[in-house]
């Protein structure tokens, strides 16, 4: 039994999304049961709906990210931010 | 009621300090909670009745479900589950009202606590610039709660707060039904009360442009660091050349009004030159923390260690030890206490482990000493001052040591569970005067209460070990070769022979456990004593360490303060943080560290002169 829903077709994890692309977020992954990872992203508003983008990257192997997050911004290292999967807004 | 306890709780970058500074001033009491190490921070206004309000100034928080010590006391004394803490009459919940999106969140879940509560609506003026505009009445409505605007940096700024805690506490809010979606909520709320322009501040967007710059941010970072140094090296010249004319004239003036003896000794080599001997380093204590502080205050710091996240990941470390590790500079007592703010027990074990490795200011006077003894004033490459490059290379030695350290441990222990970053990057701000000189004022208050005490005691101590006995009539020889401090000096010597170092240092050495600054104040203390000189001991001690010491030497009692422990206070500090176990690792491996550095540099030295 796979602790996640499958993710939609056309999601991406943060990893893939190109710098000052807003995209909307589908879902954070638990990688284990009760991930205190994935909670604590919840609790700082890593929730479906809002809209993300990458601000900015670390100086070395573009790690760790930095991440808008509605009013917010937070460095989050690949791993975390794996676990964020979101899709791409549509250009107008 | 005769007084009434309010409790501050807020997400970390919502003002709470400048709030609390705002609200009680200069009246506050800082400690720490009973049986942790997590600072508590209490003061006190009347308010508009002359009632007694207390605050207490809980950690910031991003959930009740605590991931970290100060997050468990956040959540500890709200539920009235702390020992030794009542329960809060009243929270009163900040919140930065440019970030109501994160922090109300945190408002509907402690409000869910079913206590009494007021919110903060604060940076109000920097929300209005931003063209964010808030509707007050609609947001009570929504969230049941009083809410009062504020202005915490702005005089008069919370008056209006004020006025609504001198009234009739407001009535419990009814909690939201079990298993609401706390976001779905703030939604709504924000949807009903609040309008907005723009996402973030376009300056934010600019700055962060230029510091977050892979090549530009890290020369800029480098810059900065540099410039401190510089600046704690040659701003606080003059003051300490104050201070030391101070302590002299003191010295003199006893020495003239005291029938020579052994109570003018006592007060004019003991009390009079040790206490000098240790204010004198306060300027650049200051000028550092005074950096420290408007670096923290401008949201400069966590840029900081999002730019150095990799690199100290790469040594076992987190872009959260920087802050740490860099109050470790000032001192590693509040550096070692500043990583609770680690989520991680490894990381901020390791953070812990390595601190004491950051050259902490009272090291500078030892380090001032020998390099303004051994190290000739010259001017290299134009600009830089010979002194001062010594002085930046001793830093860097120290923080490649603390690295290699770091990631030795990080390999001996072949751990792959994985560890969070997950840190907020606040918006700039230009730091608060107000706030940077009560943060400063706080500083300089436990530096000077740890270290006035202990080195008092010690200095006396240490002159009462160098004057008795007294030598018997008819000897020849400096007097203190008879005395106790003598004779633990000529036994310890034969142990540390082998890295250069002389009996006087090694006499030194035993006082200077206590703090590192001691040791010079011993130096001065056991060569004034010897060289019979009744002027300020301070001044003497340069020349004369030059005169008798080799430079090989010199250079091995460097490298020795590189790396040793010489500082009881930061062991009980991390005896205090952890456990025994790891209290014995760090200082086993400190002297360790030291006593290798000192030898391969002295034998290397002594080949080499």
């Amino acid at each position: 039994m796979s602790i996640n829903p499958p993710p939609a077709a056309a999601t991406v994890s943060l990893l893939a999304l190109p710098r000052h692309q807003a995209a909307r977020i589908e879902q954070v992954q638990d990688r284990t049961p009760e991930d205190r990872v994935s909670r604590r992203l919840r609790e700082l508003g890593f929730v479906p709906g809002e809209t993300v983008s990458v601000v900015a990257t670390g100086p070395v192997g573009a790690d760790p990210l930095l991440i808008q997050v509605g009013f917010t911004r937070f460095a989050l290292r690949r791993q975390e931010a794996e676990r964020v999967l979101v899709r791409l807004e549509q250009c107008p | 009621m005769s007084s009434l306890q309010v409790a501050l709780v807020g997400n970390p970058n919502c003002g709470k300090t400048a709030l609390f500074n705002r609200l009680t001033g200069s009246r506050q009491k800082v400690a720490n909670y009973a049986g942790v190490t997590v600072e508590r921070k209490e003061g006190q206004f009347t308010d508009a009745q002359g009632r007694l309000v207390r605050v207490l100034d809980l950690p910031g928080t991003y959930s009740l479900a605590a991931t970290s010590p100060d997050e468990a006391i956040t959540r500890d004394v709200c539920l009235g589950r702390m020992r030794g803490e009542a329960r809060p009459d009243l929270l009163l919940c900040v919140v930065d009202a440019t970030n109501l999106r994160l922090h109300l969140r945190f408002v509907l879940e402690v409000r869910q606590l079913g206590l009494p509560m007021v919110l903060a609506l604060n940076c109000t003026d920097l929300a209005a610039k931003r063209g964010i505009g808030i509707d007050v009445a609609r947001l009570e409505a929504a969230l049941g709660l009083p809410v009062v605007p504020t202005v915490a940096v702005k005089a008069g700024g919370t008056q209006a707060l004020v006025q609504r805690l001198s009234a009739a506490l407001p009535a419990a809010p009814q909690p939201l039904a079990e298993g609401s979606d706390l976001h779905e909520a703030v939604n709504r709320i924000l949807a009903a009360a609040v309008t907005m322009p723009r996402r973030t501040a376009v300056i934010d967007d600019q700055l962060d442009r230029v510091l977050l710059h892979p090549v530009a941010g890290l020369a800029i970072l480098a810059a900065v660091m540099f410039l401190i140094f510089q600046a704690v090296f040659s701003w606080a010249e003059p003051l300490m050349g104050g201070i030391e004319s101070l302590t002299a004239l003191a010295g003199e003036l006893v020495s003239t009004t005291l029938p020579a003896g052994l109570l003018q000794s006592l007060l004019v080599d003991g009390v009079i030159a040790g206490v000098g001997g240790v204010i004198v380093f306060l300027p650049q204590i200051l000028i550092l923390f005074l950096f420290i502080l408007a670096l923290e205050e401008s949201g400069y710091l966590p840029r900081a260690a999002f730019l150095l996240d990799r690199f100290m990941v790469g040594a076992g470390l987190t872009g959260r030890s920087f802050i740490p590790l860099l109050s470790s500079f000032a001192c590693a007592i509040p550096g070692i206490m500043a990583t609770r703010t680690i989520q991680d027990p490894r990381d901020r074990i390791a953070t812990i482990l390595v601190a004491p490795l950051m050259t902490c200011s009272a090291r500078l006077p030892i380090y001032a000493l020998l390099i303004a003894a051994f190290i000739p004033t010259q001017t290299v490459w134009g600009v830089f001052n010979l002194q001062g490059l010594v002085l930046f290379s001793l830093y860097v030695f120290g923080i490649v040591s603390a690295l290699a350290v770091a990631y030795a441990m990080k390999w001996w222990r072949r751990d792959k569970t994985e560890h969070t970053l997950l840190l907020e990057l606040p918006s700039y701000r230009l730091p608060n005067p107000r706030d940077l000189l009560l943060g400063l004022w706080e500083r300089a208050a436990i530096f000077i209460k740890r270290v006035g005490g202990i080195i008092l005691a010690l200095t006396v101590i240490l002159w009462v070990l160098a004057t008795f006995p007294a030598p018997p009539a008819g000897a020849i020889g400096p007097a203190i070769d008879y005395s106790f401090a003598g004779r633990i000096g000529h036994f310890m010597q034969p142990l540390f022979d082998p890295i250069g170092f002389n009996w006087q240092i090694c006499i030194a050495l035993i006082p200077g456990l206590a703090a590192r600054e001691v040791a010079v104040s011993a130096l001065a203390t056991v060569y004034a004593i010897a060289a019979a000189s009744d002027e300020a001991a301070s001044e003497l001690l340069s020349p004369l360490i030059a005169a008798q010491w080799g430079l090989p030497t010199a250079l091995s009692l460097l490298a020795w303060y590189v790396f040793a422990p010489q500082c009881l206070s930061t062991l009980a500090t991390i005896r205090r943080e952890t456990d025994w176990r790891i209290t014995a690792i760090a200082t086993g491996y400190l002297f360790g560290l030291a006593y290798a550095a000192s030898f391969v540099i002295y034998r290397i030295a002594l080949a080499l002169t």
